[in-house]
């Protein structure tokens, strides 16, 4: 394989193609007709997904730097370079989005009925705005595809959402604005020390990350970082747009939201809050903020969903949990927690995608949500609940699947230096099972009573092959998480070497745990 | 070719571009009251076929090309002789790009106009041209004798066109209104003018500069100046509290005037300001700097709060504009090159978004001053999808979103305030983007989510041929600069050099 990829050197041209690939993928888009272009839109975007699964072959794992790497100058004057690389944290991430990008296209053929050209043209824009988002390297070039990707997810729900698509279309656009264009003030203000240090503006990743700022000046550049991150996550107090936008948004919407537009806020945390601010990362205040919100985020979204009557509305608070998690788990600054926080991002993306995914098929046989509404499914549509049931197994996190692997990882990061958090925060398991077991009883296993729901059907074709994957993909990282963590391990390294660097330099007095992991020579700056 | 001061006729070369346009405007209001051209207006309405008075349209069109002719032929041109009235500069060259294209824009888009609402012909467009000279004045203006004189071309021009379309209660209300005001700001402006004499006894700009920075010249009379010099300018560009007109005026002023003069009047203003700061004023700069600060902070968030409530597009797009000019004050109040370089970029930006956006809404009133709220734009989009693409790029780019024209030039904006260390202004300057998202999303909504409750409820809208060209000009220019910007952001750049000193980030904090 690997030579393969190297015949056609693989690894020169693929980063620029998941991007501009699905760009050019409107053009036929926009070109066929009513009827074709579902599947033209599918074909691209597995064309798109194949080329995407070199990179599992191509990744050097025992590198923890940038892999990859290309830069053309765009704006020289302001020292703007079209950059891209992609590390062990985006790999993954990539991956997930081109995955998700085709799954939920795949799942819009019978839900999307009418406009369906700007339909697929939007997604495959938002496929390439997001795959930018985790190849950038360069933090101009960054902010533009986090914000691109905004103006197709506004336009999806807008357009193709439930009765309130508009109210939650712009619900999402505002917060997610406000906070992201604080964090642009403080790109500027990063790119303006760099200029005061370097001697010429620049925004490269890799310059910034030599800027050396004093303590105060962290604190508010990671506030203004942290808070546009948290609003994407979301973190606790910021959150209230997730649960409207997911019940508004089309199926498909919801798929690319929870699978890969909420990870673009704690990749944000991962790739640029923590290198960049070192010192203000392990500022306890921070830390303990930022723990204590994530915190509250597991628990009291897990009462709210608890108490919803509408599925899809549980698993939307589901989703703010989840992502609590993957908070707690990068905020706990040790190897185990971010390795722990990503394996939950990826097992997240994949669980609550394709639970997204089974109501939406329940909702295109029912036309209803409510929960009460459902009843003994399972014995009508058995295929159907055998997925359902893995997938919120997953969810729950049960060992031998993904949301295990990753739950469990992050809690022992953060175990190690919060015991009292952490001991709250997994009491968020058990409440997982408490609202998400319930729920699969009600759906597929009471009595089969109403006569709408005798009339439904099992799986489709198409449809299996989408829960298929998915499902595969949830016991295969349950058993088998090694080949994640190795690639991840060298990149995780390298974040974590940031802090013992900060710390080194004498400019920080921090906890002694985290001054413990090993410290690998010759890393990437 | 050596242009040498000290003779008079020199003179006549430096001013190629604004005599052109001024013998031209004077040709076309002869040729427009001949017989054949004064029947055009009679022509029976309803039917679209181009009117007589397009022939006009594009003769005005021909003098504006041949005055861009002469604008490069400037570029190969050195100056000779020290404190002369008129700059041969890059500065002033780069400006009257910015209005040479408003002018082009805004002839392109009220072809259907002129004809449909029956004016005359000759008379519009050669005020156009007059109105354009005026700002070419303002804008190569080095004595403060010839900032006046530009800007009262102009301002006259524009009272005139305001109230150009009788038959409309509203066009005849908002010119009164906009000549009252108008006069009385122009008012401060030379009384403004008079002190800085008094002072220093110039009005050149370049030796006011001298006296005030060898200290010489009465501080209390100079604050006064400047204070008055600053009302007279934030009034022109519609600066927040001196904006009550331009609301009123910009709803009830014909619509082609308004996309014109919203960005035209606006650049022109912000221009000679500019200049007048930098080279006059610039030692001065921590007495100012407070001044604009506030003005910059004011008229930014209020502007976008009031924005927010309104239902008549044009308004909104009136608040907008007003919002547009605290951005710009932003940079004025960072005064380094940066920022002014920025600022001229931005203008240029503007002017194509603005006059864009304008356009559309236009075609959607079919060249009238009927439908002009935004719940008329229900269904708009999928009735039209072009126009409702352009118009959704129009205003993302007003937003300042990424890949328009309008978030590079936002992003030139605040690093030139970062220069200066102006944090609160640029934290003042996203927030209240914010704010702006909320109403020119709201347009995008109602064209693409709301769903109409009769279907075809409308005519179809019939774009001309000048208007198309004009929408496409301006959607092209934008996404250009907002992908590849780095050409004109370059020019702009080398623009400005040699403008002044720019006294900015000689302050480190806030007021």
């Amino acid at each position: 394989m690997t030579a393969l990829l190297d015949f056609v050197s693989y690894s020169d041209w693929v980063l620029h193609t998941l991007i501009w690939m699905p760009i050019l993928g409107i053009v036929p888009v926009l070109l066929s007709n009513e009827q074709r272009v579902k599947h033209v839109a599918f074909w691209w975007s597995a064309v798109v997904l194949i080329l995407s699964l070199g990179l599992w072959w191509a990744f050097d794992p025992t590198v923890g730097g940038m892999q990859m790497e290309s830069a053309t100058p765009w704006i020289e004057s302001w020292g703007v370079n079209y950059s891209l690389g992609i590390d062990g944290i985006s790999l993954f991430m990539v991956m997930l989005t081109t995955f998700s990008a085709s799954i939920s296209i795949l799942a819009s053929f019978n839900y999307i009925q009418d406009r369906q050209r700007p339909f697929y043209a939007l997604m495959l824009i938002l496929e390439a705005g997001v795959v930018g988002v985790f190849l950038a390297t360069d933090l101009f070039l960054f902010y533009v595809f986090f914000e691109l990707t905004l103006v197709p997810m506004y336009f999806i729900v807008g357009i193709w959402g439930g009765a309130r698509r508009i109210y939650a279309a712009i619900k999402f656009f505002l917060y997610t604005a406000l906070g992201s264009l604080l964090m642009l003030v403080g790109i500027l203000y990063l790119v303006y020390r760099a200029k005061m240090f370097i001697g010429v503006p620049t925004f490269a990743y890799s310059d910034l990350l030599q800027i050396p700022l004093s303590g105060v000046e962290q604190l508010w550049l990671f506030s203004a970082f942290a808070v546009a991150f948290s609003v994407k996550v979301p973190v606790f107090p910021l959150h209230t747009w997730l649960p409207d936008a997911h019940v508004e948004a089309p199926t498909p919407g919801s798929v690319i939201l929870a699978a890969v537009l909420l990870k673009m806020g704690t990749y944000g945390f991962l790739r640029f809050l923590l290198p960049l601010f070192p010192i203000a990362a392990q500022h306890p205040v921070v830390v303990t903020t930022m723990l204590v919100l994530a915190v509250i985020g597991i628990i009291y979204t897990a009462c709210v969903a608890a108490v919803q009557s509408d599925a899809k509305k549980l698993v939307a608070y589901t989703s703010v949990a989840h992502m609590g998690f993957v908070v707690l788990g990068v905020f706990a600054l040790n190897l185990n927690g971010l390795q722990g926080g990503l394996i939950v991002m990826i097992s997240h993306g994949i669980s609550t995608g394709a639970l997204f995914l089974l109501l939406g098929m329940l909702y295109e046989r029912r036309h209803t949500r409510e929960i009460k509404e459902f009843g003994g499914i399972a014995r009508v549509a058995p295929w159907l609940a055998t997925a359902f049931v893995i997938t919120a197994l997953a969810s729950i996190g049960v060992p031998g699947t993904s949301g295990f692997i990753g739950e469990f990882l992050a809690l022992l990061g953060a175990f190690e230096n919060h015991k009292v958090l952490t001991v709250i925060a997994t009491l968020g398991v058990i409440f997982a099972a408490y609202y998400m077991l319930p729920m699969v009883q009600r759906v597929f296993f009471n009595p089969l009573e109403k006569q709408e729901n005798r009339e439904i059907e099992d799986l489709s074709k198409r449809e299996l092959a989408i829960l298929a994957p998915l499902c595969a993909l949830m016991i295969w990282i349950g058993w088998n998480p090694t080949p994640l963590l190795d690639r991840m391990e060298p990149s995780v390294q390298v974040v974590l070497e940031r802090f013992n660097e900060a710390t080194l330099d004498g400019q920080v007095r921090v906890e002694d745990e985290v001054n413990e992991p090993q410290v690998i020579n010759g890393g990437q700056e | 070719m050596v242009i040498d001061f000290s003779r008079q006729l020199h003179y006549v070369w430096a001013l190629l571009p604004e005599i052109i346009l001024c013998v031209s405007g004077m040709i076309i209001l002869v040729v427009g009251v001949t017989g054949r051209y004064r029947e055009a207006h009679l022509a029976v309405e309803g039917e679209l076929e181009p009117g007589r008075s397009d022939d006009l349209g594009w003769l005005a069109l021909l003098s504006l090309s041949l005055a861009a002719v002469a604008n490069a032929w400037l570029y190969g041109v050195t100056e000779v002789g020290v404190n002369s009235m008129i700059a041969v500069d890059q500065f002033r060259l780069f400006s009257n790009w910015i209005f040479l294209l408003a002018a082009v824009l805004g002839i392109l888009i009220s072809f259907a106009y002129v004809y449909r609402q029956r004016l005359q012909a000759g008379e519009f467009y050669a005020l156009i041209l007059f109105a354009t000279s005026g700002m070419m004045f303002m804008a190569g203006a080095r004595d403060l004798i010839v900032v006046f004189l530009g800007l009262e071309v102009m301002s006259i021009a524009v009272y005139a066109l305001t109230a150009f379309n009788r038959r409309d209660r509203k066009s005849a209300e908002a010119g009164l209104k906009y000549f009252l005001l108008g006069a009385f700001s122009t008012g401060f402006l030379l009384y403004g003018i008079a002190l800085v004499y008094g002072a220093t006894g110039s009005t050149n700009v370049a030796v006011i500069g001298e006296i005030i920075s060898s200290g010489e010249g009465s501080q209390n009379l100079l604050s006064a100046a400047i204070a008055l010099l600053t009302i007279g300018f934030a009034f022109k560009v519609s600066a927040i509290p001196f904006h009550m007109w331009t609301p009123d005026v910009y709803e009830g002023a014909p619509a082609p005037v308004t996309a014109w003069m919203s960005a035209a009047v606006k650049a022109a203003g912000f221009v000679a300001f500019l200049r007048v700061l930098m080279v006059g004023f610039d030692s001065m700069y921590p007495l100012w700097y407070p001044i604009l600060w506030w003005l910059a902070a004011i008229t930014m968030v209020g502007a976008n709060l009031i924005a927010l409530v309104q239902t008549n597009i044009k308004r909104m797009l009136a608040y907008s504009s007003i919002a547009h000019a605290g951005y710009l004050l932003v940079a004025i109040a960072a005064a380094n090159e940066t920022a002014s370089a920025g600022m001229l970029f931005y203008l240029l930006v503007y002017t194509l978004m603005n006059m864009g956006a304008f356009a559309i809404v236009m075609s959607v009133s079919h060249h009238s001053e009927k439908r002009l709220y935004i719940d008329n734009y229900v269904g708009f989009g999928w009735a039209q999808p072009l126009l409702g693409i352009f118009l959704t790029i129009f205003l993302l780019s007003l937003a300042g979103f990424p890949g328009t024209g309008g978030f590079m030039g936002k992003i030139y904006l605040l690093l030139g305030a970062a220069e200066s260390d102006l944090w609160a202004l640029s934290v003042i300057l996203v927030l209240t983007t914010v704010l702006s998202y909320w109403y020119y999303l709201r347009v995008a909504w109602v064209m693409w989510m709301k769903n109409p409750e009769v279907e075809g409820q409308y005519d179809r809208i019939t774009v001309p041929l000048p208007m198309r060209l004009a929408l496409l000009m301006s959607v092209g220019l934008i996404l250009y600069v907002g992908i590849l910007p780095s050409g004109t952001l370059e020019f702009a750049r080398a623009s400005i050099e040699g403008l002044g000193t720019f006294g900015g980030g000689l302050l480190g904090q806030g007021p």
